[in-house]
């Protein structure tokens, strides 16, 4: 199972967990990727916990509910003590430290904390912070190109709101500087 | 070739529905499969079709059968509990030999159930979908490409024997978005309608689309002749996918959801040195016993793994007929299985 | 010889096999008549609902549908979504259309779904042998109610046309019976108007008759044309309670 990245977003509804998970396969999908997006559903959209498993890989994808992600980028607490022990070990873990007020045990994976809520507030970019999470996300694991990232980020977002466009680009941006 | 585009599967059953020349759709909302009706809400309009949100399952069930009863090609879909609603007009399509296309987002049951992804509906589709003999096509799609894919295929089978079909999906399948092709042009191929009620037009004599037969040997006579349709189904229609089955020695027998768990299972289980396959039924009514008997010189076990308490298994072992053993592995009430999970049961197996 | 009788041409030319007395037969001969008149035939769809009037699918020459119990409404939908050139009308019982199908009855009556309803109301479920109706009298004798529908345990009977009178789809409500001569004439015109309505766009269309069932009644057919004018008229009244048609003043 070579090249394959299991991926799990997890936090309140309203964080754009399922949209950071467009991004990414939307993005794997310019380049022929086989890739796999499957949201929590339910009462989850009224603002309660929220996730999405995005499986990014070379090969036919089996299953795509990811139940041991590769990598796990959590937006609240709830979501980082739910499923920090189902990471793979050597495993990589994105925290959004601004509203996650707890760390890591576990010493088999890689964890970032990165303050991305904080980030997103202070640049001006408020509800952006899990493109921050993406830019970091990017930055440590290249999944796919920069360009075809970018590419990703153009389709979810509607012609209408060009001027989004250029706010989730900083955010992106912010993120690879962490 | 068209280009790939990132699709929900509920989106995707209704692109393909469009596609395949329905222009009549008539539903009533139920999560996971309230995309579907909203993507036709949105499109069947700009094709000039009709998209109907009904009083009930009911009345869509049989708006469906009066719009299909007429000729036309004509689609309703639900989840679990509205597929129950739907189970009386089902039955008075089969027993009125009118093709209808019902879909099945499967969530969990029994009653309100939940609302997460099941197969513990495969009985209901496959043995007993309404009351009285008879039998749906029933296709088990197992990724986003095949929800497409099936649906045009559903219709052309339904018409060619004139009865209902079925496509049995679940909530995992529904609500995931994977690449997705349609075909530049498709080609409608109907069936033969000169049997619809839409007005004789002073041309014939008055066609009647009925269900009761009132002498007990006319009735008799009518379902024999659809059962003689339904062996052509089994020896025409059945469907399936072998996977590393030649030389497996553990033949893992899932469909939809739970056989794309099964086929990451049974590569971490080769990886391991375990000789697994995965043999995926994409018909389930007919079962594809044809190509599971294949397998039966080579296997020495069989799994079954199913999002349920195990009911395919019973067809396998049918199949099987007692010349090998079949075992099973199962989560119900909506939970998916892992492939870890999946993988130890083949381990234990294979010990 | 000049012909002074035929049966009407959407007739099919069997016998009917309803009892002595029933009137399903007179207002099969209206409906046919209409259509004849209409010239409608070739385009006509009926659908034929569960009860005594399920058979009227051998009776009518124009194509037809036979319907699940209570469900005319949602299959005519069907069939007018899918053909809207086509003449639809349902031919319903008071079990089929204000119990079990009442729900239907309501939604497409108002979402006025452009077709023709004929809604027999005896007051008493024919096929099934004399079962309370939701249209059977306060104090009604029937199999299931031994003692006279107390309306304190079996609740009131429906007045369909005066509660779908009051929704914005219905083009035309009204109610009807064929006890005499006159009445017929008046039954036969409703129901060519019902059809009419639909030719011409206007939406949903329901002629209600207040029929007999001798049979289950246990009376002759005069007694049950006698113990419709004395029990069933006063509490179903004759009369139009929706009408959108110019003639009608958008009553």
């Amino acid at each position: 199972m070579a090249n394959t990245m299991n991926v799990l977003l997890a936090g309140f509804g309203g964080q754009g967990i399922l949209f950071t998970g467009k991004v990414m396969v939307y993005g794997a999908l310019t380049e022929g990727k086989e890739l796999s997006w499957l949201p929590s559903y339910g009462p989850e959209m009224r603002g309660g916990t929220c996730n999405c498993s995005v499986v990014i890989s070379d090969e036919a994808i089996g299953s795509p509910l990811v139940t041991n992600p590769d990598v796990l980028v959590a937006m609240n607490r709830p979501s980082l003590e739910k499923f920090v022990g189902s990471v793979v070990p050597g495993g990589t873990i994105l925290v959004d430290s601004s509203t996650v007020d707890i760390k890591v045990e576990r010493t088999d994976v890689t964890v970032y904390y990165v303050p991305a809520t904080s980030l997103a507030d202070k640049n001006g970019l408020k509800g952006l912070a899990n493109i921050i999470l993406l830019g970091k996300l990017f930055k440590e694991k290249q999944f796919i190109s920069r360009e075809s990232l970018d590419k990703g980020l153009a389709k979810c977002i509607p012609a209408k709101k060009a001027e989004m466009l250029e706010f989730n680009k900083k955010a992106l941006e912010i993120g690879m500087e962490q | 070739m068209s280009e790939k585009v990132l699709m929900k599967g509920n989106e995707a059953l209704g692109e393909a529905a469009i596609q395949a020349g329905c222009r009549h759709f008539f539903g009533y909302p139920i999560t996971p499969q309230t995309e579907l009706s909203a993507y036709l809400s949105k499109k069947m309009p700009k094709v000039g079709g009709t998209f109907l949100q009904a009083e009930s399952e009911i009345a869509a069930i049989n708006m469906v059968l009066g719009a299909a009863g007429s000729g036309v090609r004509a689609m309703t879909s639900s989840s679990s509990p509205g597929i129950s609603l739907k189970s009386e007009g089902v039955s008075y399509i089969a027993g009125s030999d009118v093709p209808a296309v019902i879909i099945n987002v499967q969530r969990g049951g029994p009653g309100l159930g939940s609302i997460q992804p099941s197969q513990a509906d495969y009985w209901q589709a496959t043995k007993a979908l309404g009351h009285g003999d008879f039998q749906l096509f029933v296709l088990a799609p197992s990724t986003v490409q095949e929800m497409a894919d099936f649906v045009a295929l559903a219709f052309e089978t339904a018409e060619k024997y004139r009865m209902p079909a079925m496509i049995l999906s679940d909530g995992m399948l529904g609500q995931m978005m994977e690449p997705v092709v349609f075909p530049d042009a498709t080609e409608v191929h109907e069936g033969d309608k000169s049997w619809a009620a839409s007005g004789h037009k002073n041309q014939r004599k008055h066609n009647v689309v009925n269900s009761l037969y009132i002498e007990a040997k006319d009735l008799e006579q009518k379902v024999v002749e659809r059962y003689q349709r339904y062996e052509l189904v089994k020896a025409n229609e059945q469907r399936s996918e072998s996977y590393l089955t030649e030389d497996a020695d553990i033949v893992v027998v899932a469909f939809g959801a739970s056989s794309r768990v099964s086929r990451s299972a049974v590569n971490a289980a080769r990886a391991k040195g375990i000789k697994a396959g995965l043999f995926r039924p994409i018909t389930l009514w007919p079962y594809p016993v044809d190509a599971l008997e294949k397998t039966i010189g080579t296997a020495k076990k069989y799994l079954t793994v199913e999002m349920n308490m195990g009911q395919m298994i019973e067809d396998v072992r049918l199949a099987v007929n007692g010349r090998k053993p079949v075992e099973f592995f199962g989560r119900t009430g909506g939970i998916i299985p892992t492939p870890a999970e999946v993988l130890a049961k083949i381990e234990e197996m294979a010990k | 010889m000049a012909v002074v009788f035929q049966k009407p041409h959407a007739l099919a030319d069997i016998p009917f096999h309803y009892c002595p007395g029933c009137t399903h037969g007179i207002v099969h001969r209206l409906v046919a008549e209409a259509i004849d008149e209409l010239g409608v035939e070739g385009n006509a769809v009926g659908i034929a609902s569960v009860g005594c009037s399920v058979f009227s699918y051998n009776y009518f020459n124009c194509d037809m549908i036979q319907a699940p119990h209570g469900r005319a409404q949602a299959v005519a939908t069907g069939v007018k979504r899918a053909h809207p050139e086509n003449i639809v009308f349902t031919y319903q019982g008071d079990g089929d259309l204000a119990a079990i199908g009442t729900c239907e009855t309501v939604h497409a009556a108002t979402r006025g779904e452009n077709i023709t309803v004929i809604f027999i109301n005896n007051a008493i479920y024919g096929m099934t042998g004399g079962q309370m109706a939701p249209t059977s009298l306060p104090g009604q004798i029937t199999q299931t109610t031994p003692y006279g529908r107390d309306v304190k345990t079996a609740g009131y009977p429906i007045r369909m046309c005066e509660m779908l009178s009051t929704l914005d789809g219905v083009a035309l409500a009204q109610r009807v019976t064929v006890d005499n001569v006159k009445h017929v004439n008046e039954a036969k015109k409703a129901i060519k108007k019902a059809f009419q309505n639909q030719i011409d766009g206007l939406g949903y269309s329901i002629i209600e008759v207040v029929s007999t069932c001798p049979t289950n009644w246990g009376l002759s057919p005069k007694a049950a044309v006698e113990w419709l004018e004395n029990n069933m008229l006063p509490y179903y009244p004759l009369g139009v309670y929706k009408d959108k048609t110019a003639e009608g003043g958008d009553k």
